[in-house]
């Protein structure tokens, strides 16, 4: 048997049902590599005491019919957890303890998870590369001082790094795909809808879903399964009849339909993104899928677009971290100075950014000009997806247009680092599902992701033909352990 | 109405017009706010019906309650209104203590209730007052500045209550149209049960707009609004305070500048709360947490049926049915509470005494102990007897006044009281006879001056009569005795 920490959420889980293992053996297994990976800077807040509790308390009496008995998880650090730190990665939330468990975080649990802590992440889950998190920057295993990209950078570098078998992130514009992209792990953002937002930190209502982070495509399948559910608490939940994905999953992909949109050669790609690219294409081939050149025809309307929606709501979604109720509170003589001081001293510089470029999208006079048109684009970049859709089965495009960063080289230039999301935000527009896999390497051997797009509600599509894909793609991450100490 | 009605404010050889619009928010009757599920009651000890959702804690998420729009829908239906099948729900944002997402949820552009109206009964006939609009809205929580001398303390109980904002077209002309349209709608809303309509518990505010021009000018002024005010009475001083102050500006050679005022109930006065450049960008847009509301025709008929007789046709009804006056029946419409026990005292009794002993003696009684009909000190059942033993002859209408008295007391039975005390009308002819002669015998001089033509002298017969029967004795054979044996 290989070491615990390094194994599969599906090894995990068949060593426990065999009696192999015991949660409490895995369990301490990743906090004893936690405790040795503090360089990485992943966790906010540790749960490891309880969680050792916890994973006796499940060895005492092992339910083997949970999907995910006595695994140990750490998550991002926007789910609200009950009675554990939940920060959002900024200071106005320092020293929040939730007395609630957000839904898609409950349903680890139900299903026999035990929280092992809260992962670092972008304030608000606002940033590319985590390097606007109040608690710092987070290392990526893949190289030291690289960015582990953003915004669910925590989780990418805690799954690369095994410091937890799988995570959950939320993806916005791209912050699980990207940073799955950037560490050479699986990530997948579900369709709007499909997992409940009830208790994660709103970041941008429209567009935040959460969604499974891996090791591979079969883990990703199992805990699509047990996270995404239909839940009366989020109004925008839709009811729908959820697959058995890990159960249905299949590298069987003959004859679907692969659609390659022309739109996505963006000028100055580098060339090993294109050669990437190709090499996808013709794994497909390979597995029996046909190629089908497509167009959509506003991707390039698409990173506007979202930097107008995602900070407007965001602004709005925001203005409840005012001091007055919860969180981090800086005083003032009167109510405008206390919110004035509470949210300069509470918000890093990111969110103050977007907080005012979404008060201003917003304001009358400009709301048309901005946020109406942005709606309007919305509309046409789903139109598009929905006119491909009617020719392909899925859509097969480069995740990112760059392998991972070195951390501050972008920090000084927001609109290079919003480029990060060219990929991945039209899907979040378009509220569809997409998967990043890891699928070669840059000349510094620095992983890269290729993303497979999906229908509204057809995750077990992009599933399947990721599985496919990473069967023939045979990635091999090669970390280091750089960062381990004694 | 007619031109003699009209209320206009005279200066020198001038004459202006009133011209006010309200937007009345009514709490909606729900037992549960309207995005969470926490208690709406009233009074209860601060901070003690507030949800996560209520107090906007990180992750919170509305989910709205239907029995709210079902409550929006019925009184759009009351108010004739249109339905709209598709209405949103907007995020209007702005940053106040009490307010604790941040911003309001509320409707902008899309209502849930499009144009409409109530029908005003002015002395002078009929005025119909157009509605604009009613869209849903939460209500926010409430900033107590007088307990703490150094801090303001938050109540977040009324927090996220749904209110309904209902907009009237700007077609009031009067401080008096303004207490007959309040009434009204809260009459409908009650009838409706959607709104209790209570304005001392803040179930029915309103924010007035005011504009003065000359009569005869077709143009709308500059309007002022006035917020947040929560009595008639106070309705009616604002509007009649900001007209005078708005034409004395226009007299001065003034401009009026569009702004918010507040009104100042001891002084008398409106103040500037903040200018139209001070004015708050609420940056609206439809909030991403809730999906547009659509609303079935399936759903509007349902409730299309169970909509109550309301009281514009129950006003129909008792003057075709019952012979009312419109005065009368009016009156007796105006609450459902009243209409109510003028319908269930008229199951077994005279109409017509009904009408009268309820406008009369019990109205009397509730506006002097400062009762509302359903705190009546007498019951519908007790009423009716009453008004039976007076319609039967057994009491006359001045005995019955008496009994009236008593029965005030612990709602006594009418039948009992009279019993007891003796109060039976004597209705028998040989004893009405008696004491008639008894009169005659006892006033021969006014007898011998009534013959010889002094009319008038009648009267004072029957008074002699009555108090000889100390009261008891039936009017009507009284006088019919009284008759026969002076003229005869």
């Amino acid at each position: 048997m290989s070491d615990i920490t390094s194994q599969s959420l599906f090894e995990l889980t068949s060593n426990i049902k065999e009696k192999k293992l015991s949660s409490e053996e895995i369990t301490k297994a990743f906090i004893n590599r936690a405790e040795k990976s503090k360089k990485l800077n992943v966790y906010v807040t540790d749960n490891f005491e309880k969680a050792i509790d916890q994973s006796k308390k499940f060895d005492s009496n092992p339910n083997l019919d949970f999907k995910l008995p006595g695994i140990p998880i750490a998550v991002k650090d926007l789910f609200c957890t009950n009675g554990v730190r939940t920060t959002a990665g900024s200071k106005i939330l320092n020293n929040f303890v939730p007395t609630y468990e957000s839904t898609v975080t409950q349903n680890l649990w139900s299903q026999g998870a035990i929280l092992l802590g809260k992962l670092n992440c972008d304030e608000f889950a606002m940033g590319s590369s985590n390097e606007t998190s109040f608690f710092g920057n987070v290392q990526n295993p893949v190289g030291e001082n690289l960015v582990p990209g953003g915004s669910s950078g925590g989780s990418s570098a805690a799954v690369a790094a095994n410091l937890t078998p799988v995570t959950i992130g939320t993806d916005t514009g791209g912050s699980i795909r990207q940073p799955a992209s950037f560490t050479g792990t699986v990530g997948l953002k579900p369709t709007y809808g499909s997992c409940s937002r009830y208790g994660i930190v709103a970041f941008a209502s429209s567009l935040d879903q959460a969604g499974p982070m891996t090791k591979n495509v079969r883990d990703c399948s199992m805990l699509l399964e047990v996270i995404s559910s239909f839940d009366q608490k989020d109004s925008t939940s839709i009811d729908y009849k959820r697959n058995y994905y890990s159960k249905e999953l299949s590298k069987d992909i003959k004859g679907k339909k692969i659609g390659i949109p022309k739109e996505y050669r963006v000028d100055n790609m580098p060339d090993e993104i294109e050669q990437l690219w190709k090499n996808g294409i013709s794994y497909a081939k390979d597995c029996g899928a046909e190629i089908i050149d497509i167009s959509l025809p506003h991707t390039n309307y698409a990173l506007p677009a979202y930097y107008i929606v995602a900070p407007a709501e965001a602004s709005s979604n925001l203005a409840r971290y005012d001091g007055v109720k919860y969180g981090f509170r800086s005083p003032g003589q009167n109510l405008i100075e206390m919110y004035e001081k509470t949210r300069s001293e509470g918000f890093g510089d990111e969110v103050k950014r977007r907080i005012m470029i979404g008060t201003y999208v917003l304001s009358s006079g400009y709301y048309d000009a901005y946020y109406l048109k942005a709606q309007k684009v919305r509309q046409l970049i789903k139109k598009d997806f929905d006119d491909a859709f009617s020719k392909v089965d899925a859509i097969l495009t480069p995740s990112t247009p760059s392998s991972a960063f070195k951390i501050g080289e972008k920090t000084n230039d927001p609109v290079s680092m919003y480029l990060n999301d060219i990929f991945t935000v039209p899907i979040n527009l378009a509220g569809l599902p997409g998967i990043s896999i890891p699928a070669g390497k840059d000349k510094n051997n620095y992983p890269l992701g290729l993303q497979v797009i999906g229908k509204p509600f057809d995750e077990q599509n992009i599933l399947n033909i990721s599985y496919a894909l990473e069967d023939k793609i045979n990635f091999k991450n090669d970390i280091s352990d750089w960062w381990l100490s004694e | 109405m007619s031109k003699n009605s009209e209320y206009l404010i005279d200066r020198e050889n001038k004459q202006y017009e009133v011209i006010i619009g309200l937007e009345v928010h009514a709490q909606v009757t729900s037992e549960s706010k309207l995005f969470s599920q926490s208690s709406t009651k009233f009074g209860a000890e601060p901070n003690t019906q507030v949800s996560l959702v209520d107090a906007a804690f990180p992750g919170m998420l509305p989910v709205i309650n239907e029995f709210c729009i079902e409550q929006a829908i019925k009184t759009g239906i009351g108010l004739k209104a249109k339905i709209n099948k598709k209405s949103v729900f907007d995020r209007k944002n702005y940053f106040y203590a009490d307010l604790p997402q941040g911003y309001q949820i509320s409707q902008y552009k899309y209502p849930i209730v499009g144009e409409g109206k109530v029908i005003l009964d002015m002395p002078n006939g009929q005025k119909e007052i157009g509605i604009e609009r009613l869209h849903l809205e939460q209500d926010a929580g409430k900033s107590i500045h007088d307990i703490d001398p150094n801090n303001t303390l938050v109540d977040l109980n009324r927090s996220g209550v749904a209110l309904m904002e209902i907009v009237s077209k700007p077609e009031l002309r009067s401080p008096d149209e303004v207490n007959v349209y309040i009434k009204k709608l809260r009459s409908i809303m009650r009838y409706l049960g959607t709104c209790d309509g209570n304005m001392q518990e803040g179930s029915l505010r309103a924010d007035v707009n005011v504009s003065v021009r000359l009569k005869g000018e077709t143009e709308f002024g500059t309007r002022c609004e006035i917020k947040n005010v929560n009595s008639i009475k106070f309705m009616q001083m604002a509007i009649i305070s900001e007209a005078n102050r708005q034409i004395d500006l226009l007299e001065d050679g003034k401009e009026i500048d569009q702004e918010t005022r507040l009104f100042d109930t001891k002084r008398n006065q409106t103040r500037s709360m903040r200018s139209k450049e001070d004015a708050h960008d609420y940056r609206y847009f439809p909030d991403p947490d809730l999906l547009p509301l659509e609303i079935s025709q399936e759903l509007i008929e349902k409730i299309k049926s169970d909509i109550p007789e309301l009281p514009d046709e129950k006003k129909k009804r008792f003057i075709d049915k019952f012979n009312l006056s419109p005065y009368e029946a009016t009156i007796l419409v105006s609450d459902i509470e009243t209409s109510n026990f003028f319908e269930e005292v008229i199951k077994n009794s005279d109409v017509k005494l009904a009408t009268n002993w309820i406008t009369g003696e019990l109205f009397a009684v509730l506006n002097e102990k400062n009762l509302e009909i359903s705190q009546s000190p007498v019951s519908a059942k007790n009423l009716s007897k009453l008004i039976n033993l007076i319609k039967d002859g057994t009491i006359s209408g001045k005995i019955a006044k008496t009994v009236f008295e008593q029965m005030i007391d612990g709602d006594q039975d009418p039948l009992i009281i009279v019993k007891e005390k003796g109060l039976k009308q004597e209705s028998d002819p040989k004893a009405i006879e008696e004491l008639i002669n008894k009169v005659i015998e006892n006033n021969s001089d006014k007898v011998a001056e009534y013959k010889s033509g002094k009319d008038k002298l009648f009267g004072f017969f029957v008074g002699q009569a009555m108090k000889e029967s100390k009261g008891k004795g039936n009017p009507q054979l009284i006088n019919k005795i009284l008759k026969e044996k002076l003229n005869g």
